[in-house]
Protein backbone atom coordinates (compact mmCIF):
# COMPACT_ATOMS: atom_id res chain seq x y z
CA UNK A 1 0.00 0.00 0.00
CA UNK A 2 3.14 2.58 0.54
CA UNK A 3 3.90 1.78 -2.49
CA UNK A 4 0.87 3.31 -4.14
CA UNK A 5 1.66 6.55 -2.42
CA UNK A 6 5.09 6.76 -3.29
CA UNK A 7 4.93 7.57 -6.41
CA UNK A 8 2.12 10.32 -5.50
CA UNK A 9 3.84 11.75 -2.58
CA UNK A 10 5.79 14.42 -4.78
CA UNK A 11 2.34 16.11 -6.67
CA UNK A 12 1.09 18.15 -3.89
CA UNK A 13 4.71 20.13 -3.89
CA UNK A 14 5.42 19.86 -0.34
CA UNK A 15 7.83 22.48 0.49
CA UNK A 16 11.29 21.43 0.75
CA UNK A 17 11.84 22.56 4.64
CA UNK A 18 8.39 20.86 5.37
CA UNK A 19 8.80 18.61 8.31
CA UNK A 20 9.16 15.01 7.83
CA UNK A 21 6.41 14.46 10.04
CA UNK A 22 3.83 16.82 8.17
CA UNK A 23 4.90 15.18 4.73
CA UNK A 24 4.41 11.78 6.25
CA UNK A 25 1.33 13.38 7.15
CA UNK A 26 0.16 14.79 3.73
CA UNK A 27 1.14 11.07 2.55
CA UNK A 28 -1.31 9.12 4.76
CA UNK A 29 -4.02 11.23 4.18
CA UNK A 30 -3.40 11.05 0.01
CA UNK A 31 -3.43 7.23 0.68
CA UNK A 32 -6.60 7.73 2.58
CA UNK A 33 -8.50 9.62 -0.22
CA UNK A 34 -7.25 6.59 -2.55
CA UNK A 35 -9.08 4.28 -0.10
CA UNK A 36 -12.16 6.17 -0.25
CA UNK A 37 -12.32 6.93 -3.97
CA UNK A 38 -12.06 3.13 -4.71
CA UNK A 39 -14.87 2.90 -2.05
CA UNK A 40 -17.38 4.83 -4.01
CA UNK A 41 -16.56 3.69 -7.21
CA UNK A 42 -16.99 0.11 -5.60
CA UNK A 43 -19.88 1.20 -4.03
CA UNK A 44 -21.40 3.70 -6.47
CA UNK A 45 -20.04 2.57 -9.68
CA UNK A 46 -22.67 -0.91 -10.32
CA UNK A 47 -25.24 2.25 -9.61
CA UNK A 48 -23.91 4.42 -12.34
CA UNK A 49 -24.24 1.65 -15.14
CA UNK A 50 -27.17 0.29 -14.25
CA UNK A 51 -29.05 4.10 -14.57
CA UNK A 52 -26.94 4.85 -17.54
CA UNK A 53 -27.74 1.65 -18.88
CA UNK A 54 -31.39 1.78 -18.49
CA UNK A 55 -31.26 4.91 -20.85
CA UNK A 56 -29.91 2.73 -24.00
CA UNK A 57 -31.89 0.36 -26.37
CA UNK A 58 -31.95 -3.26 -25.54
CA UNK A 59 -30.51 -4.38 -28.84
CA UNK A 60 -27.22 -2.02 -27.98
CA UNK A 61 -27.04 -3.42 -24.63
CA UNK A 62 -27.26 -6.90 -26.11
CA UNK A 63 -24.73 -6.63 -28.39
CA UNK A 64 -22.37 -4.14 -26.89
CA UNK A 65 -22.63 -4.71 -23.07
CA UNK A 66 -24.07 -2.87 -20.06
CA UNK A 67 -23.34 1.09 -20.54
CA UNK A 68 -21.74 3.81 -19.27
CA UNK A 69 -22.82 6.34 -21.15
CA UNK A 70 -26.44 8.33 -21.52
CA UNK A 71 -28.08 6.48 -24.11
CA UNK A 72 -30.74 9.60 -24.25
CA UNK A 73 -33.82 6.96 -24.15
CA UNK A 74 -34.77 7.99 -20.43
CA UNK A 75 -37.58 8.80 -21.01
CA UNK A 76 -39.49 6.26 -22.99
CA UNK A 77 -38.01 3.36 -20.32
CA UNK A 78 -39.57 4.65 -17.61
CA UNK A 79 -42.83 5.75 -19.39
CA UNK A 80 -43.13 2.24 -20.63
CA UNK A 81 -42.30 0.61 -17.29
CA UNK A 82 -44.19 3.76 -14.96
CA UNK A 83 -47.43 3.61 -17.04
CA UNK A 84 -47.73 0.60 -19.44
CA UNK A 85 -48.63 -3.15 -18.18
CA UNK A 86 -47.85 -6.34 -20.14
CA UNK A 87 -44.21 -6.67 -20.50
CA UNK A 88 -42.23 -8.14 -17.84
CA UNK A 89 -45.23 -7.82 -15.21
CA UNK A 90 -48.27 -8.63 -16.71
CA UNK A 91 -51.12 -6.16 -16.50
CA UNK A 92 -49.20 -4.30 -13.60
CA UNK A 93 -47.93 -0.90 -14.45
CA UNK A 94 -44.64 0.16 -12.67
CA UNK A 95 -46.45 3.25 -10.52
CA UNK A 96 -49.06 0.06 -9.15
CA UNK A 97 -45.81 -1.54 -7.64
CA UNK A 98 -44.18 1.66 -6.15
CA UNK A 99 -48.10 2.54 -4.68
CA UNK A 100 -47.90 -0.92 -3.30
CA UNK A 101 -44.45 -0.65 -2.06
CA UNK A 102 -45.39 2.81 -0.33
CA UNK A 103 -48.25 1.41 1.42
CA UNK A 104 -46.34 -2.28 2.58
CA UNK A 105 -43.49 0.26 3.74
CA UNK A 106 -46.08 2.35 5.42
CA UNK A 107 -47.97 -0.21 7.05
CA UNK A 108 -44.75 -2.45 8.26
CA UNK A 109 -43.46 0.68 9.98
CA UNK A 110 -46.28 2.22 11.84
CA UNK A 111 -47.71 -1.07 12.11
CA UNK A 112 -44.39 -2.06 13.82
CA UNK A 113 -44.14 1.47 16.19
CA UNK A 114 -47.51 1.09 17.63
CA UNK A 115 -47.79 -2.20 18.65
CA UNK A 116 -44.16 -2.44 19.94
CA UNK A 117 -44.61 1.12 21.67
CA UNK A 118 -47.60 -0.29 23.39
CA UNK A 119 -46.50 -3.77 24.45
CA UNK A 120 -43.15 -1.99 26.14
CA UNK A 121 -44.88 0.34 27.81
CA UNK A 122 -46.85 -2.27 29.52
CA UNK A 123 -43.79 -4.54 29.85
CA UNK A 124 -41.53 -1.22 31.59
CA UNK A 125 -44.42 0.84 33.35
CA UNK A 126 -47.43 -1.95 34.75
CA UNK A 127 -46.16 -3.73 37.63
CA UNK A 128 -48.50 -7.29 36.87
CA UNK A 129 -48.48 -10.78 37.15
CA UNK A 130 -47.18 -12.85 33.89
CA UNK A 131 -45.17 -9.37 33.02
CA UNK A 132 -41.81 -11.37 32.65
CA UNK A 133 -43.61 -14.22 31.09
CA UNK A 134 -45.10 -11.48 28.15
CA UNK A 135 -41.95 -10.17 27.54
CA UNK A 136 -40.34 -13.23 27.30
CA UNK A 137 -42.88 -14.76 24.39
CA UNK A 138 -41.99 -11.18 22.31
CA UNK A 139 -38.51 -11.75 22.96
CA UNK A 140 -38.68 -15.73 21.44
CA UNK A 141 -39.38 -14.01 18.12
CA UNK A 142 -35.77 -12.46 17.54
CA UNK A 143 -35.15 -16.31 17.79
CA UNK A 144 -36.73 -17.52 14.85
CA UNK A 145 -36.72 -15.22 11.65
CA UNK A 146 -39.59 -15.44 9.18
CA UNK A 147 -37.15 -16.90 6.54
CA UNK A 148 -36.40 -20.28 8.62
CA UNK A 149 -40.70 -20.61 9.55
CA UNK A 150 -42.04 -19.61 5.91
CA UNK A 151 -43.88 -22.61 5.11
CA UNK A 152 -45.70 -22.92 8.37
CA UNK A 153 -46.04 -19.18 8.60
CA UNK A 154 -47.85 -19.83 5.06
CA UNK A 155 -49.95 -22.47 5.80
CA UNK A 156 -51.37 -20.40 8.72
CA UNK A 157 -51.92 -17.38 6.79
CA UNK A 158 -53.89 -19.89 4.39
CA UNK A 159 -55.90 -21.53 6.60
CA UNK A 160 -57.21 -17.77 7.88
CA UNK A 161 -57.53 -17.24 4.30
CA UNK A 162 -55.62 -13.96 4.52
CA UNK A 163 -53.39 -14.79 1.53
CA UNK A 164 -53.60 -11.67 -0.96
CA UNK A 165 -54.50 -9.78 1.71
CA UNK A 166 -52.70 -6.49 3.41
CA UNK A 167 -53.15 -8.11 6.87
CA UNK A 168 -51.99 -10.89 5.58
CA UNK A 169 -49.07 -9.29 4.11
CA UNK A 170 -48.22 -7.04 6.77
CA UNK A 171 -48.96 -8.93 10.14
CA UNK A 172 -46.64 -11.92 9.77
CA UNK A 173 -43.83 -9.39 9.26
CA UNK A 174 -43.72 -7.55 11.88
CA UNK A 175 -44.35 -9.91 14.37
CA UNK A 176 -40.99 -9.24 15.89
CA UNK A 177 -39.20 -8.04 18.41
CA UNK A 178 -36.92 -5.94 17.31
CA UNK A 179 -38.74 -2.86 18.06
CA UNK A 180 -40.21 -3.84 21.27
CA UNK A 181 -36.73 -4.45 22.67
CA UNK A 182 -35.67 -1.25 21.49
CA UNK A 183 -38.56 0.82 23.47
CA UNK A 184 -38.03 -1.09 26.22
CA UNK A 185 -34.19 -0.17 26.65
CA UNK A 186 -35.35 3.29 25.41
CA UNK A 187 -38.29 3.78 28.24
CA UNK A 188 -35.97 2.32 30.93
CA UNK A 189 -33.40 4.98 30.55
CA UNK A 190 -36.32 7.64 31.36
CA UNK A 191 -35.79 8.88 34.69
CA UNK A 192 -38.44 7.56 37.19
CA UNK A 193 -38.78 11.09 38.86
CA UNK A 194 -41.21 11.67 35.78
CA UNK A 195 -43.70 9.19 36.15
CA UNK A 196 -43.76 9.99 40.20
CA UNK A 197 -44.34 14.11 39.35
CA UNK A 198 -47.26 12.96 36.60
CA UNK A 199 -48.60 11.11 39.16
CA UNK A 200 -48.60 13.68 41.81
CA UNK A 201 -50.23 15.64 39.15
CA UNK A 202 -52.69 13.01 39.44
CA UNK A 203 -51.87 11.90 35.58
CA UNK A 204 -53.04 8.30 34.59
CA UNK A 205 -51.72 5.45 32.28
CA UNK A 206 -52.76 7.46 29.12
CA UNK A 207 -52.24 11.05 29.93
CA UNK A 208 -48.85 10.29 30.67
CA UNK A 209 -48.20 8.07 27.58
CA UNK A 210 -49.59 10.93 25.52
CA UNK A 211 -48.33 13.99 27.11
CA UNK A 212 -45.20 12.57 28.78
CA UNK A 213 -43.67 9.73 26.87
CA UNK A 214 -45.00 9.82 23.41
CA UNK A 215 -43.21 13.59 23.25
CA UNK A 216 -40.14 12.27 25.01
CA UNK A 217 -39.66 9.33 22.48
CA UNK A 218 -40.25 11.48 18.73
CA UNK A 219 -36.59 11.46 17.76
CA UNK A 220 -36.58 7.44 18.64
CA UNK A 221 -39.98 7.02 17.05
CA UNK A 222 -38.52 8.84 13.79
CA UNK A 223 -35.69 7.06 13.36
CA UNK A 224 -37.33 3.82 13.83
CA UNK A 225 -39.62 4.54 11.37
CA UNK A 226 -36.93 5.17 8.88
CA UNK A 227 -35.34 2.02 9.43
CA UNK A 228 -38.27 0.42 9.13
CA UNK A 229 -39.83 2.28 6.31
CA UNK A 230 -36.58 0.60 4.34
CA UNK A 231 -37.07 -2.61 5.70
CA UNK A 232 -40.46 -2.64 4.97
CA UNK A 233 -40.06 -1.63 1.04
CA UNK A 234 -36.86 -4.40 0.81
CA UNK A 235 -39.51 -7.11 1.93
CA UNK A 236 -39.12 -9.95 -0.76
CA UNK A 237 -39.43 -13.49 0.05
CA UNK A 238 -42.88 -13.31 1.87
CA UNK A 239 -44.72 -11.25 -0.70
CA UNK A 240 -43.41 -13.46 -2.96
CA UNK A 241 -45.59 -16.06 -1.39
CA UNK A 242 -48.15 -14.06 -0.20
CA UNK A 243 -49.20 -12.23 -3.07
CA UNK A 244 -49.80 -14.35 -6.33
CA UNK A 245 -52.48 -11.38 -7.10
CA UNK A 246 -50.81 -9.15 -9.52
CA UNK A 247 -52.38 -6.05 -8.46
CA UNK A 248 -50.54 -6.97 -5.13
CA UNK A 249 -47.66 -7.08 -6.41
CA UNK A 250 -44.73 -4.50 -4.80
CA UNK A 251 -42.16 -3.50 -6.66
CA UNK A 252 -39.04 -5.61 -5.25
CA UNK A 253 -41.65 -8.42 -5.41
CA UNK A 254 -41.76 -7.33 -9.27
CA UNK A 255 -37.96 -7.95 -10.02
CA UNK A 256 -38.71 -11.82 -8.96
CA UNK A 257 -41.04 -11.75 -12.06
CA UNK A 258 -38.63 -9.90 -14.20
CA UNK A 259 -36.31 -12.75 -13.95
CA UNK A 260 -39.58 -15.13 -15.45
CA UNK A 261 -39.89 -13.40 -18.50
CA UNK A 262 -35.89 -13.33 -19.28
CA UNK A 263 -35.50 -17.12 -19.08
CA UNK A 264 -37.45 -16.97 -22.72
CA UNK A 265 -36.49 -14.10 -24.42
CA UNK A 266 -34.74 -13.69 -27.03
CA UNK A 267 -33.05 -9.93 -26.24
CA UNK A 268 -34.81 -9.29 -23.08
CA UNK A 269 -36.05 -5.94 -22.38
CA UNK A 270 -32.63 -5.42 -20.52
CA UNK A 271 -33.46 -1.28 -20.18
CA UNK A 272 -36.52 -2.19 -18.94
CA UNK A 273 -35.39 -4.17 -15.79
CA UNK A 274 -32.55 -1.81 -14.99
CA UNK A 275 -34.71 0.90 -15.23
CA UNK A 276 -37.31 -1.07 -12.15
CA UNK A 277 -34.33 -1.70 -10.73
CA UNK A 278 -33.50 2.04 -10.53
CA UNK A 279 -37.54 2.68 -9.47
CA UNK A 280 -37.06 -0.62 -6.72
CA UNK A 281 -34.01 1.37 -5.31
CA UNK A 282 -34.56 4.84 -5.55
CA UNK A 283 -37.18 5.72 -2.69
CA UNK A 284 -35.96 4.12 0.05
CA UNK A 285 -32.14 5.04 -0.95
CA UNK A 286 -34.00 8.99 -1.06
CA UNK A 287 -35.35 8.68 2.45
CA UNK A 288 -31.52 7.22 4.05
CA UNK A 289 -29.95 10.26 2.05
CA UNK A 290 -32.82 12.75 3.12
CA UNK A 291 -32.81 11.35 6.54
CA UNK A 292 -28.93 10.48 6.93
CA UNK A 293 -28.78 11.36 10.57
CA UNK A 294 -31.77 9.84 11.91
CA UNK A 295 -31.62 6.93 10.05
CA UNK A 296 -27.71 6.19 11.31
CA UNK A 297 -28.95 7.25 14.85
CA UNK A 298 -32.00 4.66 14.16
CA UNK A 299 -29.75 1.90 13.03
CA UNK A 300 -27.03 2.15 15.87
CA UNK A 301 -29.50 2.77 18.44
CA UNK A 302 -31.47 -0.06 17.56
CA UNK A 303 -29.16 -3.18 16.37
CA UNK A 304 -27.02 -2.98 19.17
CA UNK B 1 -37.13 -2.61 36.28
CA UNK B 2 -38.56 0.56 37.30
CA UNK B 3 -39.38 1.28 40.71
CA UNK B 4 -41.81 3.69 40.31
CA UNK B 5 -45.03 1.83 38.16
CA UNK B 6 -48.57 2.02 37.47
CA UNK B 7 -50.31 -0.53 40.11
CA UNK B 8 -52.31 -3.86 38.72
CA UNK B 9 -55.00 -3.17 36.05
CA UNK B 10 -56.29 -4.25 32.99
CA UNK B 11 -54.51 -1.37 31.11
CA UNK B 12 -51.15 -3.47 30.49
CA UNK B 13 -52.89 -6.38 29.45
CA UNK B 14 -54.52 -4.06 26.84
CA UNK B 15 -51.49 -2.44 26.16
CA UNK B 16 -49.76 -6.00 25.30
CA UNK B 17 -52.61 -7.65 23.35
CA UNK B 18 -52.11 -6.95 19.39
CA UNK B 19 -48.62 -7.85 20.08
CA UNK B 20 -48.87 -10.61 21.86
CA UNK B 21 -51.97 -11.54 19.27
CA UNK B 22 -49.52 -11.20 16.13
CA UNK B 23 -46.90 -12.97 17.73
CA UNK B 24 -49.44 -15.78 18.83
CA UNK B 25 -51.23 -16.31 15.37
CA UNK B 26 -47.84 -15.74 13.47
CA UNK B 27 -45.34 -16.71 15.30
CA UNK B 28 -45.81 -19.21 17.96
CA UNK B 29 -48.22 -21.30 16.23
CA UNK B 30 -46.24 -21.83 12.48
CA UNK B 31 -43.20 -21.88 15.00
CA UNK B 32 -44.89 -25.03 17.15
CA UNK B 33 -46.38 -26.33 13.76
CA UNK B 34 -42.69 -26.17 12.03
CA UNK B 35 -41.48 -28.41 15.05
CA UNK B 36 -44.46 -30.88 15.33
CA UNK B 37 -44.41 -31.90 11.11
CA UNK B 38 -40.45 -32.10 11.92
CA UNK B 39 -41.42 -35.39 13.55
CA UNK B 40 -44.39 -36.70 11.00
CA UNK B 41 -44.10 -37.29 7.43
CA UNK B 42 -46.89 -36.01 5.88
CA UNK B 43 -48.67 -36.64 2.68
CA UNK B 44 -49.03 -33.62 0.59
CA UNK B 45 -52.13 -34.28 -1.22
CA UNK B 46 -53.78 -36.21 1.55
CA UNK B 47 -53.14 -34.92 4.49
CA UNK B 48 -52.41 -38.39 6.44
CA UNK B 49 -49.45 -37.72 9.00
CA UNK B 50 -47.32 -40.49 10.66
CA UNK B 51 -45.21 -40.08 13.48
CA UNK B 52 -41.85 -41.17 12.47
CA UNK B 53 -39.37 -39.39 15.22
CA UNK B 54 -36.03 -37.87 14.22
CA UNK B 55 -35.95 -39.52 10.89
CA UNK B 56 -36.49 -36.72 9.20
CA UNK B 57 -33.82 -35.31 10.71
CA UNK B 58 -32.17 -37.79 9.83
CA UNK B 59 -32.94 -38.02 6.04
CA UNK B 60 -32.45 -34.54 5.24
CA UNK B 61 -29.12 -34.05 7.00
CA UNK B 62 -27.86 -37.36 5.70
CA UNK B 63 -29.12 -36.38 2.04
CA UNK B 64 -25.77 -35.52 -0.17
CA UNK B 65 -27.42 -32.29 -1.01
CA UNK B 66 -27.46 -30.93 2.62
CA UNK B 67 -24.04 -31.52 3.18
CA UNK B 68 -22.93 -29.49 0.11
CA UNK B 69 -25.58 -26.63 1.14
CA UNK B 70 -24.14 -27.00 4.90
CA UNK B 71 -20.67 -26.52 3.45
CA UNK B 72 -21.11 -24.16 0.92
CA UNK B 73 -23.08 -22.14 3.84
CA UNK B 74 -20.20 -21.99 5.69
CA UNK B 75 -17.78 -20.24 3.13
CA UNK B 76 -20.56 -18.48 2.24
CA UNK B 77 -21.05 -16.92 5.23
CA UNK B 78 -16.76 -16.76 6.34
CA UNK B 79 -16.23 -15.55 2.60
CA UNK B 80 -18.83 -12.43 3.24
CA UNK B 81 -17.54 -11.60 7.02
CA UNK B 82 -13.96 -11.32 5.74
CA UNK B 83 -14.55 -9.51 2.33
CA UNK B 84 -17.02 -7.43 3.65
CA UNK B 85 -15.74 -6.56 7.43
CA UNK B 86 -12.31 -6.36 5.75
CA UNK B 87 -13.50 -3.55 3.09
CA UNK B 88 -15.31 -2.16 5.41
CA UNK B 89 -13.20 -1.33 8.03
CA UNK B 90 -10.68 0.03 5.56
CA UNK B 91 -13.12 2.52 4.39
CA UNK B 92 -14.29 3.84 7.69
CA UNK B 93 -10.61 3.86 9.30
CA UNK B 94 -9.62 6.24 5.68
CA UNK B 95 -13.09 8.21 6.35
CA UNK B 96 -12.31 8.73 9.80
CA UNK B 97 -8.71 10.18 8.98
CA UNK B 98 -10.14 12.07 6.39
CA UNK B 99 -12.53 14.12 7.62
CA UNK B 100 -13.52 12.67 11.01
CA UNK B 101 -16.53 11.24 9.05
CA UNK B 102 -18.50 14.34 7.95
CA UNK B 103 -17.84 14.12 4.36
CA UNK B 104 -19.54 13.26 1.22
CA UNK B 105 -17.44 10.10 1.27
CA UNK B 106 -19.56 9.20 4.16
CA UNK B 107 -22.70 9.35 2.08
CA UNK B 108 -21.63 7.78 -0.82
CA UNK B 109 -20.72 4.90 0.82
CA UNK B 110 -23.54 3.89 3.35
CA UNK B 111 -26.57 4.71 0.90
CA UNK B 112 -26.42 1.43 -1.09
CA UNK B 113 -27.42 0.21 2.35
CA UNK B 114 -31.02 1.48 1.31
CA UNK B 115 -30.74 -1.02 -1.54
CA UNK B 116 -33.06 -4.53 -1.48
CA UNK B 117 -31.21 -7.68 -1.75
CA UNK B 118 -33.07 -9.20 -4.58
CA UNK B 119 -32.37 -5.83 -6.73
CA UNK B 120 -28.40 -5.91 -5.59
CA UNK B 121 -29.39 -9.46 -7.05
CA UNK B 122 -30.79 -7.94 -10.24
CA UNK B 123 -27.60 -5.87 -10.77
CA UNK B 124 -25.29 -8.74 -9.74
CA UNK B 125 -27.61 -10.75 -12.39
CA UNK B 126 -26.33 -8.29 -14.96
CA UNK B 127 -23.26 -7.22 -13.86
CA UNK B 128 -21.90 -10.75 -14.22
CA UNK B 129 -23.94 -11.72 -17.21
CA UNK B 130 -21.73 -14.11 -19.66
CA UNK B 131 -22.53 -11.21 -22.61
CA UNK B 132 -23.23 -7.95 -21.29
CA UNK B 133 -21.92 -7.84 -18.06
CA UNK B 134 -18.53 -5.76 -17.27
CA UNK B 135 -17.51 -7.99 -14.37
CA UNK B 136 -17.72 -11.16 -16.75
CA UNK B 137 -15.49 -9.17 -19.45
CA UNK B 138 -13.02 -8.30 -17.25
CA UNK B 139 -12.58 -12.11 -16.19
CA UNK B 140 -12.60 -12.98 -19.68
CA UNK B 141 -9.82 -10.24 -20.11
CA UNK B 142 -7.99 -12.66 -16.91
CA UNK B 143 -8.15 -15.82 -18.87
CA UNK B 144 -11.68 -16.87 -16.71
CA UNK B 145 -14.60 -17.71 -18.76
CA UNK B 146 -17.15 -16.99 -16.44
CA UNK B 147 -20.43 -18.98 -16.54
CA UNK B 148 -22.89 -18.16 -13.74
CA UNK B 149 -25.82 -20.00 -13.48
CA UNK B 150 -23.94 -22.78 -15.12
CA UNK B 151 -20.78 -23.72 -12.88
CA UNK B 152 -21.51 -24.59 -9.54
CA UNK B 153 -17.87 -22.41 -8.35
CA UNK B 154 -18.98 -18.79 -10.64
CA UNK B 155 -22.10 -18.80 -9.35
CA UNK B 156 -20.89 -19.39 -5.92
CA UNK B 157 -17.77 -16.58 -7.00
CA UNK B 158 -21.16 -14.28 -8.45
CA UNK B 159 -23.37 -14.55 -5.02
CA UNK B 160 -20.46 -13.98 -2.53
CA UNK B 161 -19.39 -10.81 -4.50
CA UNK B 162 -23.06 -9.52 -4.30
CA UNK B 163 -24.01 -10.37 -1.02
CA UNK B 164 -20.92 -9.12 0.23
CA UNK B 165 -20.80 -5.84 -1.15
CA UNK B 166 -24.32 -5.44 0.00
CA UNK B 167 -23.05 -5.62 3.43
CA UNK B 168 -20.52 -2.97 3.22
CA UNK B 169 -22.56 0.02 4.36
CA UNK B 170 -24.24 -1.62 7.66
CA UNK B 171 -20.69 -2.65 8.59
CA UNK B 172 -19.01 0.64 7.31
CA UNK B 173 -21.65 2.79 9.49
CA UNK B 174 -20.71 0.82 12.55
CA UNK B 175 -17.36 0.86 12.23
CA UNK B 176 -17.48 4.67 11.11
CA UNK B 177 -19.44 5.06 14.63
CA UNK B 178 -17.37 2.90 16.45
CA UNK B 179 -14.03 5.04 16.00
CA UNK B 180 -15.82 7.93 16.23
CA UNK B 181 -16.64 7.25 20.06
CA UNK B 182 -12.41 6.71 20.42
CA UNK B 183 -12.08 9.64 22.49
CA UNK B 184 -9.70 12.60 21.24
CA UNK B 185 -7.46 12.20 24.37
CA UNK B 186 -6.75 8.69 24.01
CA UNK B 187 -5.90 8.77 20.16
CA UNK B 188 -3.57 12.06 21.28
CA UNK B 189 -1.95 10.03 23.91
CA UNK B 190 -1.25 7.07 21.72
CA UNK B 191 -0.02 10.02 19.15
CA UNK B 192 3.10 10.87 21.44
CA UNK B 193 3.78 7.24 22.52
CA UNK B 194 3.55 5.49 18.95
CA UNK B 195 5.15 7.01 16.39
CA UNK B 196 4.02 4.13 13.35
CA UNK B 197 0.25 4.95 12.79
CA UNK B 198 0.06 1.15 11.58
CA UNK B 199 1.26 0.00 14.63
CA UNK B 200 -0.84 2.54 16.69
CA UNK B 201 -3.65 1.14 15.02
CA UNK B 202 -3.44 -2.47 15.23
CA UNK B 203 -2.40 -1.63 19.24
CA UNK B 204 -4.84 1.01 20.49
CA UNK B 205 -7.43 1.52 17.94
CA UNK B 206 -8.14 -1.83 17.01
CA UNK B 207 -8.73 -3.48 20.39
CA UNK B 208 -11.31 -0.80 21.43
CA UNK B 209 -12.78 -1.62 18.07
CA UNK B 210 -12.97 -4.92 19.36
CA UNK B 211 -16.87 -5.05 20.76
CA UNK B 212 -17.78 -3.56 17.52
CA UNK B 213 -16.40 -5.93 15.43
CA UNK B 214 -17.62 -8.89 17.26
CA UNK B 215 -20.85 -7.65 17.26
CA UNK B 216 -20.88 -7.07 13.75
CA UNK B 217 -19.69 -10.46 13.20
CA UNK B 218 -22.43 -11.75 14.82
CA UNK B 219 -25.03 -9.61 12.59
CA UNK B 220 -23.14 -10.20 9.63
CA UNK B 221 -23.47 -14.12 10.17
CA UNK B 222 -27.13 -13.31 10.31
CA UNK B 223 -27.22 -11.41 7.20
CA UNK B 224 -25.27 -14.44 5.19
CA UNK B 225 -28.23 -16.69 6.46
CA UNK B 226 -31.02 -15.02 6.70
CA UNK B 227 -31.01 -11.87 4.75
CA UNK B 228 -29.34 -13.23 1.62
CA UNK B 229 -32.59 -15.19 0.18
CA UNK B 230 -33.22 -12.21 -1.93
CA UNK B 231 -29.72 -12.17 -3.69
CA UNK B 232 -29.55 -16.11 -4.11
CA UNK B 233 -32.95 -16.09 -5.12
CA UNK B 234 -32.82 -13.77 -7.97
CA UNK B 235 -28.88 -14.53 -8.94
CA UNK B 236 -31.04 -18.36 -9.68
CA UNK B 237 -33.45 -17.16 -11.61
CA UNK B 238 -35.53 -18.84 -10.00
CA UNK B 239 -33.84 -22.23 -11.13
CA UNK B 240 -31.63 -23.91 -8.34
CA UNK B 241 -30.62 -27.00 -10.84
CA UNK B 242 -26.95 -27.73 -9.93
CA UNK B 243 -26.25 -24.09 -8.45
CA UNK B 244 -25.25 -23.63 -4.47
CA UNK B 245 -27.85 -22.96 -2.04
CA UNK B 246 -27.19 -22.08 1.47
CA UNK B 247 -29.32 -23.86 4.13
CA UNK B 248 -31.91 -21.36 4.73
CA UNK B 249 -32.90 -21.12 0.87
CA UNK B 250 -33.05 -24.84 0.88
CA UNK B 251 -35.73 -25.03 3.91
CA UNK B 252 -37.92 -22.96 1.28
CA UNK B 253 -37.10 -25.23 -1.80
CA UNK B 254 -37.39 -28.22 0.09
CA UNK B 255 -40.36 -27.02 1.20
CA UNK B 256 -42.28 -25.29 -1.52
CA UNK B 257 -40.55 -26.95 -4.80
CA UNK B 258 -39.66 -30.23 -3.47
CA UNK B 259 -43.16 -30.48 -1.10
CA UNK B 260 -41.24 -32.54 1.28
CA UNK B 261 -42.91 -30.99 4.62
CA UNK B 262 -41.63 -33.00 7.63
CA UNK B 263 -37.50 -32.50 5.74
CA UNK B 264 -38.02 -28.96 5.22
CA UNK B 265 -39.16 -28.37 9.00
CA UNK B 266 -36.57 -30.57 10.31
CA UNK B 267 -34.06 -28.24 8.76
CA UNK B 268 -36.00 -25.11 10.00
CA UNK B 269 -35.82 -26.57 13.66
CA UNK B 270 -31.68 -26.82 12.94
CA UNK B 271 -31.65 -23.53 11.56
CA UNK B 272 -33.57 -22.62 14.91
CA UNK B 273 -30.88 -23.73 17.19
CA UNK B 274 -28.41 -22.27 15.48
CA UNK B 275 -30.57 -18.86 15.69
CA UNK B 276 -30.76 -19.82 19.26
CA UNK B 277 -26.74 -20.45 20.26
CA UNK B 278 -26.05 -17.16 18.15
CA UNK B 279 -28.48 -14.87 19.70
CA UNK B 280 -26.84 -16.31 23.31
CA UNK B 281 -23.96 -15.01 21.75
CA UNK B 282 -25.27 -11.49 20.79
CA UNK B 283 -26.92 -11.09 24.01
CA UNK B 284 -23.77 -11.89 26.23
CA UNK B 285 -21.85 -9.01 24.43
CA UNK B 286 -24.84 -6.45 24.37
CA UNK B 287 -24.13 -6.98 28.34
CA UNK B 288 -20.70 -6.54 27.91
CA UNK B 289 -21.00 -3.25 26.31
CA UNK B 290 -23.42 -1.94 29.13
CA UNK B 291 -21.63 -2.98 31.11
CA UNK B 292 -17.87 -1.29 30.17
CA UNK B 293 -18.52 1.22 28.00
Amino acid sequence: MTALADPLAPAPAAPAAARPVNRARRRAQILHHIVLIFGVLLMCGPMVVTFMSSTWDPVVIHSEGLQLGYGGKFLETYETVLLKGGGFTGEITGTLMLWNSVLLGLGFAIGKIVISMLAAYAIVYFRFPFASLAFWVIFATLLLPLEVRILPSYEVVQRLGMLNSWSGLILPLIASATATFFFRQFFRSIPDELLEAARIDGAGPFRFFVDILAPLSKTMMAAIFIIMFVVGWNQYLWPALMTTDESMFTIVRGIRQILQVWIGANIPDYNQALALAILAMAPPALVVLVFQRMFIKGLVETEK
Amino acid sequence: MKKVQFGPSWTPYLLLAPQLIIVALFFLWPAGEALRSSFYLEDPFFGNATFVGFDNYVDSTSAADYGRSAQFTAVFTVSICVISLGIALALAVSADAVLRGKSPYKTALMWVYAIAPPVAGLIGVMMFDQHIGPLSDFARWLGWEMQVGVSYFDTAVAMITVAAWKQIPVNFIFFLSGLQGIPNSLREAAAIDCRSPARRFWTVVFPLLAPTSFFLLVINITYAFFETFGVIDVMLKGEPGNNPVTLVYKVFLDGFRGQDLGGSSAQSVILMIAVFALTIVQFRLIERRVHYS
